[in-house]
């Protein structure tokens, strides 16, 4: 991979050290690739802004919106899936999930996610979108933008930054909703009443978003991100990349020296150095010197090489997702070969079913409550004025339901034993009535005591066992009785 | 700079550098990068006006901001003050046993109290709360003094001959010291009292004798089989439970010095929440009575 292309050379005055940005001024386009790109756009921008604002019924004790990272409540509300604190390790698993997956769109097709998913490419290419529609496309931007300042000029520059800030505020403040409820926050921030924190946060959001996409735009996936690094160490050659063919784009010539050298039947490349593959990258890079570290693989240069080819009659796909190996064979006149199926990419889907497999089936199976046990190390045990022999333990209760629960606390592996529970009445074969709050854990001090004269060994495993009233869900947590 | 210098292999100019027949190539940053760094410069200076920063021979620039850690933390804990007075205020106007069957009374006044003991009684009574010789465990389920949330109550409150007036108070007489008893005597009775909780007793001891000791000096206090007093604070003699400890040694010396031990009154030194708090917490801890 090269990464001199775009930076290098000393782009400022003569012996700089210091090299100044060579503006990326890039073209309209319309193809295939273009519209892949617009319908990502639509679908992920949709989602990001509008899902705030779906509704999902949870009853009185919880809140009403779909997908809700509820801070002061510690708890995580996505759909019908309730995360608490304690089960942050599903936020490992989704971590592993989008890497696996990072990993697997990088193994079928280079860097896809950089091309069409990745926010940078996709509010970068929004902001284009707008800069184009208020002053024009390419040419007329280089024009205007060397000619000086004219009142024109003055007034775009003015309605294009309005207009880019308008989607950055939206932006940061579509970013808040997902921390509170979004009709009300709507509210409170239009009437000024919302927590400092939240305006902080669209200030925050709107500033980066502004200037990452309006400014920053390419430089971010350039000098800032981390993945063509690590995409650069993780792909093979069977990987799809946007490439240029050059055994079919070789020599480079006009369409008529290429009529003539045909003719005479002289090699001739399809490439006609039109240089539109290079007006309308994004990354302001020449995709015809391979593959490169700045290259996000959009495929735009596709869409705006086989518009050409369709001009000058020749076939499309000059430039192609292709791989090195089959330029390489088809040089040598050997067919093409894909191969999707390969032991790295069959790994990451298998690790992408294993961990979702895994997710999906605690997500299903886990309990709506829970009994976590913690015996007393300070002292481990009390011999009782009977001669008897108590343990005490503290308790945690969980209640993940969203109405209060009544729970009954038992004990098995000591027989004759007494449970009791502080601030609980006991009975007879365990204790019951212990009432919880809705979506709330109650601690609890337990106390296990053997009548005189048991014969207990150093340490006996007993289980406890906590049976939800309501619904007869039972969880269970082995522990120890300590004895002398 | 005089002349463009180009490394013929990679095509780059050189800056011109060069240390022992290597040339530095000027593969040049970002301008923007350079003005991020000279911002982060001139922020710097504006913390130095801000913040306290800059050591002095004996202080430091205060900054104008005022900002210190200390006062933040003063602050922070007046905040937390203030948010447990606020759950106190329950514990103050509520009787003890409400606060046990109340969760959430319940649920603060047993963070409190652990917080508190661990402050205050764990230095004799242990961080769990298992005592020692002379200290007791708190733990078990025999209380000298009586194990009701409000005997605790009273207990922490006014302490143990601890000469506040309303202490309770029992007086364990030196039998030995004082020549009420002589050795002979101290021995035997001493067997005797263990051998009422099922302690083995010397193959020479004088049981009887002991019996007609204990009966004579011991009974009014510990009663007449031993079952203790608490209105006196003597201990149950029957139980396994000891606290100078169950050998003949421990038990002898304890009849020739007599005496107990001072628990401090809490009443002028920790306030009434927290002494409450401490009484739930006490007695989840034993278990109560």
């Amino acid at each position: 991979m090269r990464a001199d292309t775009a930076t290098g050379g000393g782009g400022g005055s003569p012996g700089s050290l210091y090299a100044r940005r060579k503006k990326v001024y890039p073209q309209k386009v319309e193809g295939r690739f273009r519209t892949i790109k617009w319908t990502v756009m639509a679908l992920t921008l949709g989602v990001y802004y509008l899902l705030p604002f779906v509704r999902w019924e949870r009853g009185p004790n919880a809140p009403d919106q779909a997908v809700l990272i509820d801070f002061p409540g510690r708890r995580f509300y996505f759909f019908f899936i309730e995360i608490w604190p304690q089960e942050v390790y599903y936020i490992t698993g989704l971590l592993i999930l989008a890497a696996m997956v990072l990993f697997l769109m990088n193994a079928l097709a280079g860097r896809v996610w950089c091309g069409y998913l990745c926010p940078q490419t996709v509010w970068t290419d929004l902001f284009y979108a707008v800069e184009r529609l208020i002053e024009g496309d390419r040419r007329e931007r280089m024009k205007a933008d060397k000619g000086g300042w004219t009142p024109t000029l003055v007034a775009e520059k003015i309605a294009k930054h309005t207009l880019w800030l308008l989607i950055a505020w939206w932006t940061g403040g579509a970013w808040v909703l997902y921390f509170a409820d979004a009709p009300t926050l709507v509210r409170d921030l239009a009437t000024f009443r919302a927590a400092p924190m939240a305006y902080m946060w669209i200030g925050i959001l709107t500033g980066t978003t502004y200037l990452l996409a309006g400014f920053a735009r390419e430089q971010v996936c350039t000098y800032m991100c981390p993945w063509p690094r690590i995409q650069a160490a993780l792909t093979d050659e069977w990987a799809l990349n946007v490439t240029y063919r050059y055994d079919r784009g070789e020599p480079r010539m006009s369409v008529k020296q290429a009529e003539r050298a045909r003719a005479a039947n002289e090699p001739a490349g399809d490439c006609i150095d039109c240089f539109q593959c290079v007006a309308v990258c994004p990354t302001g890079i020449d995709i015809r010197d391979g593959l490169q570290l700045e290259c996000i693989q959009c495929g735009l240069c596709i869409d705006a090489c086989n518009s050409v080819m369709d001009r000058i009659g020749r076939p499309r796909g000059l430039i192609g997702y292709d791989t090195d190996i089959n330029i390489h064979r088809r040089q040598e006149g050997k067919p093409e070969v894909w191969r999707l199926v390969r032991p790295r990419t069959v790994i990451y889907a298998a690790i992408i079913a294993i961990v979702g497999g895994i997710m999906l089936w605690s997500l299903a199976t886990r309990a709506h409550i829970d009994l976590s046990v913690i015996h007393d190390r300070n002292p481990l045990f009390v011999r009782l004025s009977d001669g008897g022999i108590r343990n005490g333990y503290t308790i945690r209760i969980s209640n993940k339901h969203l109405a209060p629960a009544t729970f009954r606390l038992g004990l098995e592996g000591l027989p004759g034993a007494q449970l009791e529970v502080v601030g609980v009445a006991s009975a007879a074969d365990g204790i019951a009535g212990i009432i919880v709050e809705p979506d709330a854990t109650r601690e609890l001090r337990v106390t296990v005591s053997t009548p005189p004269g048991a014969a207990l060994a150093d340490a006996t495993p007993i289980i406890f066992h906590l049976t939800d009233a309501a619904t007869g869900e039972t969880v269970t947590t082995s522990d120890f009785f300590r004895a002398p | 700079m005089a002349k463009k210098e180009i490394d013929q292999i990679s095509g780059i100019e050189t800056t011109g550098h060069e240390w022992d027949g290597l040339k530095e190539l000027n593969n040049p940053l970002p301008r923007w990068w350079l003005w991020t760094f000279y911002a982060t410069i001139a922020w710097s200076a504006v913390y130095w006006i801000l913040m306290p920063s800059w050591p002095l021979l004996t202080d430091y620039t205060r900054g104008i901001r005022g900002h210190s850690q200390r006062a933040v933390v003063i602050e922070q804990v007046e905040a937390l003050r203030a948010l447990r007075a606020q759950h106190g205020a329950d514990l103050a106007d509520a009787a003890l046993e409400d606060i046990q069957a109340t969760p959430r009374m319940l649920e603060f006044a047993m963070a409190n109290g652990r917080a508190a003991f661990g402050d205050n009684c764990a230095p004799c009574h242990g961080a769990g709360g298992a005592g020692a010789i002379g200290y007791p465990n708190l733990n078990d389920d025999d209380w000298i003094w009586g194990g009701t949330l409000d005997d605790i109550h009273q207990t922490i409150l006014y302490g143990i001959r601890s000469g506040h007036e309303q202490a309770r108070f029992g007086d364990m007489p030196a039998f030995g010291r004082d020549g009420l008893l002589d050795a002979q005597q101290v021995r035997a009775v001493a067997n005797y009292v263990r051998s009422l909780s099922g302690l083995e007793v010397e193959p020479t001891a004088d049981l009887a004798l002991g019996r007609t000791i204990y009966e004579d000096n011991c009974a009014s206090c510990h009663g007449d089989s031993g079952e203790g007093m608490r209105e006196v604070g003597a201990p149950n003699l029957t139980d396994p439970i000891w606290l100078y400890g169950s050998s003949l040694e421990a038990i002898i010396h304890r009849i020739e010095v007599g005496g107990g031990g001072v628990m401090p009154a809490w009443d002028q030194r920790l306030d009434p929440v927290t002494i409450k708090s401490l009484a739930v917490y006490v007695h989840a801890l034993g278990g109560g009575e």
